[in-house]
């Protein structure tokens, strides 16, 4: 029952939405298409719910063409940003929509178009608000309808676009969590387009990175945060710093920071490295070569703190995150003059034309290149 | 009560503003809209209501009535279908030349009635472009019915569509991409989601299609011929009685139109009550 798409392209007059998109969905994943505004995810879900049609490429569902198959016997359930429930029908109209506009050789009876009706509407949480109408539910309401509207006919596949973009905060983590509960209830295959990363890394299985019409990676939530494939992915995941490296004789460096060869070094001068911010050591200065550093702020955020960092050798600010405990036993004070080098970091070469999953290199600080910091104090 | 105080001269001053702006507006509809409007009514009913029936029973008047209701009856439905139509098309594609449609749909409202009507006759009267052709075959369209239908389907044809447009285009596809996913078909997404969604703005443009349908005079006048009892509608056969200097007769036509006006502006009432009901469903759920 796997979903496949491959090379699916697709262009509007003068920009490509999608080039050239391949992935293969399973059965019963909950998948998250990740990204920035215009990155083509929603174009994506258009095509996969059959509103729109690529240039090019193939989808197929459980074996079949489905790029053939008209969007009406796709089986497919949609939830749309907006809602766009049915204004002139009542809550209980719209969930039932979907099967009364079977043909009637496969229309259930109205007795089962009412026990279905009210089946979702208990599922949704919505008991007693069948007879009102859409204008008279809250955004959290109603998008818990367009859920029932869209589960009423039994489809293979669930679409939310954006579902909780229009929603507050507050309504927005609730109902994100009923919706992943709900999944696990129902196994169904469930594909989501949000441009929220604490969304799509807190409710999906796997979560597809997409930027600029094409993937950038598919992963699990933690991969993507540990692993990340490509500098859109570093930079667009969680918080980062950037540092500019120079390669000299093949080696990375900035400042005391000097780096073994990366496997990639011949024919580059020049690499950028991401370091997360809680992938920092910080001892005293002088005890080893480290960037010295000036700490500028410090903001306590429960459990962990926040540290601003200023590193003159790069006119750098560097985003450091210490465990709230370890920031009393030091004792640290805004002002304070630091030592501070990378444990780990992501490097790429600059040129981003050539980026690909190979010119890519994780480094970690071993043990017996740089001995233990932290400890020293 | 020092804050009392301070509003109280602006509040009054409001007031006597508002006062300055209503009084003439008021005496200026009085003037120009309820006089004439009375004039009509009293002038037709000057000689008796006895004498008012009888002219307005007339074999002439009845016919001027049945032909101004046949004429209606063809117009009105068929711009009803080609307003949604063009109203979809407008709404709901991008397309070239979109715009250049957009100014055709207006076109009849830029154009003088009198020379929509003259199009026709240079069209198809006896020396027009098809003229001899339409005699050799036996067709009449200038000076009989279908010429006069041709004129008012023109002269009324940008106001179902110009009602529907900017609704639709505020409302948007959604509705209608979610009724296709959820299975229905073409014709079932039309009756169950578009039309629904549409039917006040739709009734709103058909009564005001109606209205100038049955009250147009120029275009009309251009292509009928003023034949009595056969080629004229209500407005021709007012004008006809004035002319004639039969002022009572012509003034009970007249009331009979006027009647058809405030009957319109009845419907248009009730409806945009109706209206102001629906509107804040679009706003919200946007």
């Amino acid at each position: 029952m796997s979903l496949q798409l491959s090379d699916v392209t697709r262009r509007f007059s003068r920009h490509a939405a999608l080039s050239g998109v391949s992935l293969e969905i399973p059965d019963g994943e909950f998948l998250a298409l990740l990204g920035p505004s215009g990155s083509g995810k929603t174009t994506l879900l258009r095509i996969l719910a059959g509103l729109d049609r690529p240039d090019a490429g193939k989808v197929s569902h459980a074996g079949r063409d489905f790029l053939q198959v008209r969007p009406r016997e796709r089986k497919v359930g949609l939830v749309f940003q907006h809602y766009a429930l049915f204004r002139h029908m009542s809550v209980m109209e719209n969930i039932a929509f979907g099967l009364r506009v079977r043909p009637w050789r496969t229309r259930p009876s109205r007795k089962e178009v009412r026990e279905r009706v009210h089946a979702l509407l208990r599922r949704v949480k919505l008991e007693g608000l069948g007879d009102r109408y859409p204008m008279q539910l809250s955004g959290g309401q109603r998008q818990r309808v367009g859920l029932a509207r869209a589960l009423a006919v039994e489809p293979d596949l669930l679409l939310l676009d954006e579902p909780f973009g229009a929603l507050d905060a507050q309504v927005r983590v609730s109902l994100r969590r009923w919706l992943r509960e709900l999944h696990d209830e129902l196994k169904l295959t469930t594909i989501f387009v949000t441009h929220d990363q604490e969304e799509a890394l807190e409710l999906s299985d796997r979560v597809a990175l997409m930027n600029n019409g094409r993937i950038e990676q598919v992963d699990t939530p933690a991969a993507l945060y540990q692993r990340p494939a490509t500098p859109f992915a570093c930079e667009f995941i969680g918080r980062v710093n950037r540092i500019p490296l120079r390669l000299e004789y093949g080696r990375p460096q900035s400042g005391e920071w000097r780096l073994p060869s990366p496997p990639w070094s011949h024919g580059h001068h020049e690499a950028v490295a991401y370091v997360r911010p809680e992938q920092f050591s910080i001892g005293t200065c002088g005890s080893k070569p480290m960037w010295k550093a000036r700490l500028r702020h410090i903001y306590p955020a429960g459990s962990v703190a926040h540290l601003n960092l200023y590193v003159e050798s790069m006119d750098q600010i560097l985003e450091i995150d210490l465990p709230g405990e370890e920031l009393n036993q030091r004792g640290l004070q805004p002002g304070m003059e630091l030592g501070v080098l990378p444990r780990a970091a992501v490097l790429f070469p600059l040129r981003a034309a050539d980026a690909d999953s190979g010119t890519r290199w994780e480094w970690r600080e071993t043990d017996d290149v740089f001995p233990a910091l932290v400890a020293h104090r | 009560m020092n804050a009392i105080a301070a509003i109280r001269p602006a509040s009054t001053r409001h007031a006597i503003a508002r006062g300055l702006l209503i009084v003439p507006a008021l005496a200026f509809m009085a003037l120009f809209l309820l006089l004439p409007l009375a004039v009509v009514f009293v002038e037709a009913f000057k000689q008796g209501i006895a004498a008012y029936w009888s002219s307005i029973v007339q074999p002439e008047a009845v016919a001027a009535i049945k032909l101004t209701l046949l004429v209606a009856a063809i117009a009105v439905p068929l711009n009803l279908v080609f307003g949604v139509a063009a109203a979809w098309v407008m709404a709901r594609f991008e397309f070239r030349g979109k715009n250049l449609l957009g100014a055709l749909i207006d076109l009849p409202f830029s154009v003088s009635p009198v020379i929509a009507g003259l199009i026709y006759v240079l069209l198809f009267g006896a020396q027009g472009w098809f003229g001899p052709w339409l005699d050799a075959h036996g067709l009449k369209i200038i000076f009989a019915v279908p010429g006069l239908v041709l004129a008012t389907i023109f002269i009324t044809l940008p106001f179902v569509a110009r009602e529907l447009i900017p609704l639709m285009q505020s409302q948007g596809s959604e509705e209608e991409e979610a009724a296709r996913v959820l299975g229905a078909n073409g014709l079932q997404m039309f009756f169950r989601v578009t039309l629904p969604n549409i039917r006040w703005a739709l009734l709103y443009g058909v009564l005001l299609c109606n209205a100038r349908a049955m009250g147009e005079f120029g275009a009309v006048s251009v292509v009928s011929g003023h034949i009595r009892g056969l080629t004229t509608t209500l407005p021709l056969e007012v004008e006809m009685r004035y002319n004639e200097y039969n002022y009572m007769g012509a003034f009970a036509v007249a009331s009979l139109l006027a009647l058809l006006a405030l009957l319109t502006l009845v419907v248009k009432t009730i409806l945009e009550w109706r209206f102001r009901e629906e509107l804040p469903a679009h706003t919200s759920v946007h």
